[in-house]
């Protein structure tokens, strides 16, 4: 082991801010990350034990005791769970002689949950040793236990367990172009970079993750120094550019079609995007569920390189610009910009305060602009087509298209392009939904409409999403998905503030108490009270946006949560005669007496 | 004339690169927080000192003061939820004021009092955290721990060290200790470290000192937690 870690960080030059892709190749070698390696690693990189020790903790795909030798994980998002992923996953369990969440005793396989994998549309979906896999049937399950009990190596195992569909139904303005290599960055230079900046702004692109900043500005405040932007003179100071695709909300998918099939063009958009601010390095950080697309895009990175589109002198317009991919180990929370940016300096993924900025000061504390995958797609196209040409979509405020990732109840999940401003009724109709209930958009963290509200837009004035379009017709339960999601937030808080990190807790806790039927009459007001909190305090996004499920639902189904109320005045929250099993046990004591009632009768 | 914002109505003067909350301190005026000590870089995260800052709720220990804020501190609103974050401290982990030593000198409970406290309104988490009592003269109990990181702070801006860290994710977040054992013995923390003295709560405690103080004399005994705060951080702060 001592020689392989030396190599590996040899390999890394000793970098920290290489710490996840050094942790990476450990847990995939080793099924876990050794104290031994944390200690070594420690001296080797210059870095505090403790530093490594919070990664490994932080992270869902790291771990301190071994996995099994083949390490599955099966997506328990909300499609999955619609497509029965509770008797799947028990089924696999039994299969494997494995209790969830454990290791088999030979050590040969582990089982566990993990959070959305990007394949609601082909669900149910998951990873073994990180690579995914998807449409598990009882069928493909019984092929995947048995390569497991026979140690089949992963190479050897039916390429058809690994398939992943692009499932694109319907492009429109972006997915259909195939621009051609460099046509983005030579219509870049041949315009000039501050026109070029022009044409990004007339454009109206905001971000595509779902926040929705105007795009140029981003670029333009990035590119600034002390608020003068001065495109000769940047480039004396070190900026980077970033592509986020560290898609984490459950529904979202596109990104992993968007870098399947357009990764040409996203980095393309990175690369005139770096020429604009004055970048010499970027960064993709591709979540570590979408490993099965780093090859791939390494390939077209080399294949650029060697086209000279990235590299030194680019197409001769004397400028430098490299990309390095960087992937995830499982953490929702690095899609928030900040967090993102510590996690690429090898760091547990904690949003930072702001402010800074990120775009004054981001990665290794110089300016950084970071921006979706859709977002670096879209700018490819503008900087050849110009502003006017995406402009010409959308509505006042929101230009131009809107890539969407469509599962749930419907004929044809897949990914839908639409002009922003199309109604909820067209999406609907066109993927072939029907006896719908209501569509969770933009994801948990998004707002869940109902059946009323079908004439509602995809706007960042109306319903803004990063891509998640979930549809749930008149047989799910809503409050099944609200503990879904509520599970899936407190699961993914970073921890770093308190209303946060405690409320999202007491949220799933507050939701389960409802759902299983132990609320009684003040337990809804505590509920939205909590809401409120978490809401308002929160320190990001994530905690900000933690309490949408049960307060968009709430205000619109509240006689749906009164129903699940007991009659009487008070419940508590806690299971009386449950907290006393550990003393019965003690005491050998099973009778009457042994037990006490929850309330008095 | 120098640069002014306004907290509850109170005109306050402000240097450029202060914090809200620095220039509150400077001017007397307390705003409640835990995880904020004016000697080292803010941190951001109890949330305890969030205030309405033109209408939006910012954290006042890492927000900078600029001209034209307008800042509700005291409200009802305010008071109510702060009191709500601390029960969520409370709640979180395992808090027995009447049990515990460091009882009428802990900044945690005196908040709470501060706040007008009166129960955990939320349900206990009732989670199994341990006691590290290795190291001969201090004590780490994990069951009090708020994850302010002051102590990590302190070892590494005040005592030139790196003692203390918090790891893990979520509600798995705990408190570390940078030793190979990862016990406090085999670290380098000595009992004179601003580090071992630092904690708002009762979770890093010196031995054998619990009650050399008795109850009754004790920090909080007889101040509220604004007027010592005030006392004591803006002496620092003017330093």
């Amino acid at each position: 082991m001592k020689q392989f870690i030396e190599q590996l960080a040899q390999e890394n030059d000793f970098k920290p801010t290489r710490l996840l892709k050094i942790l990476r190749a450990i847990q995939a070698r080793y099924f876990y990350i050794p104290a031994g390696a944390i200690e070594q690693l420690a001296d080797l990189l210059n870095i505090p034990r403790t530093q490594i020790r919070n990664v490994v903790e932080f992270y869902s795909f790291f771990h301190l005791t071994p996995r099994g030798q083949y390490d599955i994980l099966i997506s328990s998002s909300i499609t999955d769970l619609m497509v029965g992923q509770e008797e799947l996953i028990n089924y696999f369990s039994e299969k494997l002689d494995v209790t969830i969440g454990e290791v088999r005793a030979d050590g040969i396989v582990s089982l566990n949950n993990t959070s959305c994998t990007g394949m609601c549309d082909q669900s149910l979906a998951g990873l073994v040793n990180g690579y995914a896999i998807t449409k598990l049937t009882k069928a493909r399950i019984d092929e995947i236990v048995e390569n497991v009990n026979k140690q089949l190596p992963l190479d050897q195992w039916s390429r058809d367990l690994f398939d992943v569909q692009d499932n694109i139904i319907k492009p429109d303005l972006l997915l259909n172009q195939k621009p051609t290599q460099g046509e983005g960055i030579n219509a870049t230079f041949a315009r000039g970079l501050m026109e070029t900046l022009n044409e990004v702004e007339k454009s109206g692109l905001r971000g595509r993750g779902g926040a929705g900043y105007t795009t140029a500005w981003k670029w333009k405040f990035c590119s600034e120094d002390e608020g003068v932007c001065d495109i000769e003179a940047q480039h004396q100071k070190q900026r980077y550019i970033v592509c986020n695709a560290d898609e984490g909300e459950p529904g979202t998918f596109k990104d992993r079609v968007l870098l399947n099939s357009y990764a040409d063009s996203v980095f393309e958009g990175m690369t005139v995007a770096a020429a604009i601010i004055g970048a010499t390095q970027g960064f993709i950080y591709l979540r570590g569920e979408y490993l099965h697309l780093s090859e791939k895009l390494e390939g077209i990175l080399q294949a650029r390189r060697n086209a000279n589109l990235l590299g030194k002198n680019i197409l001769q317009h004397g400028f430098d610009f490299d990309i390095e991919i960087c992937l995830g180990a499982g953490a929702y929370i690095c899609g928030e910009e900040s967090a993102l940016i510590e996690s690429l300096e090898g760091k547990a993924g904690i949003p930072r305060n702001r402010p800074p900025y990120p775009v004054v000061s981001g990665y290794l504390n110089k300016p950084t602009s970071v921006n979706n995958v859709e977002t670096f797609l879209a700018a490819a196209n503008i900087a050849i087509h110009g502003g006017e040409w995406f402009a010409n979509l959308g509505t006042a405020k929101s230009k131009g298209t809107k890539v969407l990732s469509i599962s749930g109840d419907c004929a044809k999940a897949g990914i839908y392009e639409y002009a922003f401003g199309t109604t909820i009724q067209t999406i609907l109709n066109d993927c072939g939904a029907s006896d719908v209930l209501g569509v969770q958009v933009g994801g948990p963290s998004g707002t869940f409409i109902s059946n009323e509200e079908f004439e509602r837009k995809i706007a960042f004035e109306d319903l803004a999403t990063g891509g998640s379009f979930i549809v749930f017709n008149n047989s799910r339960n809503i409050l099944d998905i609200v503990h879904n999601f509520s599970h899936f937030f407190a699961h993914e808080s970073c921890g770093f503030c308190t209303p946060c990190r405690v409320g999202t807790s007491l949220l799933k806790k507050q939701v389960d108490k409802i759902v299983e039927g132990h609320g009684s009459a003040g337990d809804i007001v505590a509920l939205e009270e909590l809401c409120q909190l978490i809401k308002n305090y929160s320190h990001c996004g994530l905690g900000q946006t933690a309490a949408n499920p049960v307060l968009t639902t709430l205000e619109r189904y509240p006689e749906l949560y009164q129903s699940m109320l007991k009659k009487i005045s008070y419940e508590p929250g806690f299971d009386l005669d449950k907290s006393l099993e550990t003393a019965r046990r003690m005491a050998h004591r099973d009778d009457a007496h042994a037990h006490l009632a929850q309330v008095e009768d | 004339m120098s640069k002014t914002i306004v907290i509850d109505g109170k005109v306050i003067p402000f240097e450029d690169g202060q914090t809200i909350i620095q220039a509150a301190t400077a001017a007397g005026v307390y705003i409640p927080h835990l995880c904020h000590n004016p000697k080292f870089t803010p941190h951001g995260s109890c949330k305890l000192c969030t205030v309405k800052v033109n209408g939006r709720n910012c954290s006042a220990c890492t927000f900078p003061a600029s001209e034209g804020q307008n800042i509700t501190n005291i409200s009802e609103e305010l008071n109510d939820d702060r009191e709500k974050i601390t029960q969520m401290l409370f709640v979180e982990g395992n808090h027995f004021c009447p049990s515990c030593e460091k009882t009428g000198n802990c900044n945690l409970q005196a908040v709470a009092y501060h706040l007008g406290m009166t129960d955990n309104h939320f349900p206990h988490f009732f989670e199994n955290r341990e006691v590290d009592a290795s190291h001969p003269d201090v004590m780490i109990d994990h069951n009090r721990c708020i994850f302010c990181t002051l102590c990590v702070r302190a070892s590494q801006q005040e005592d030139g060290k790196n003692v203390f860290a918090i790891s893990g994710r979520g509600l798995e977040k705990r408190l570390i200790v940078n030793s190979e054992s990862g016990l406090l013995k085999d670290s380098d923390l000595d009992v004179n470290d601003c580090a071992a003295h630092i904690c708002p709560t009762g979770a890093i405690l010196i031995k054998r000192t619990g009650y050399k103080v008795p109850i009754g004399q004790r920090i909080f005994d007889h101040a509220h937690i604004d007027t010592v705060a005030l006392a004591v951080e803006g002496v620092n702060h003017d330093e």
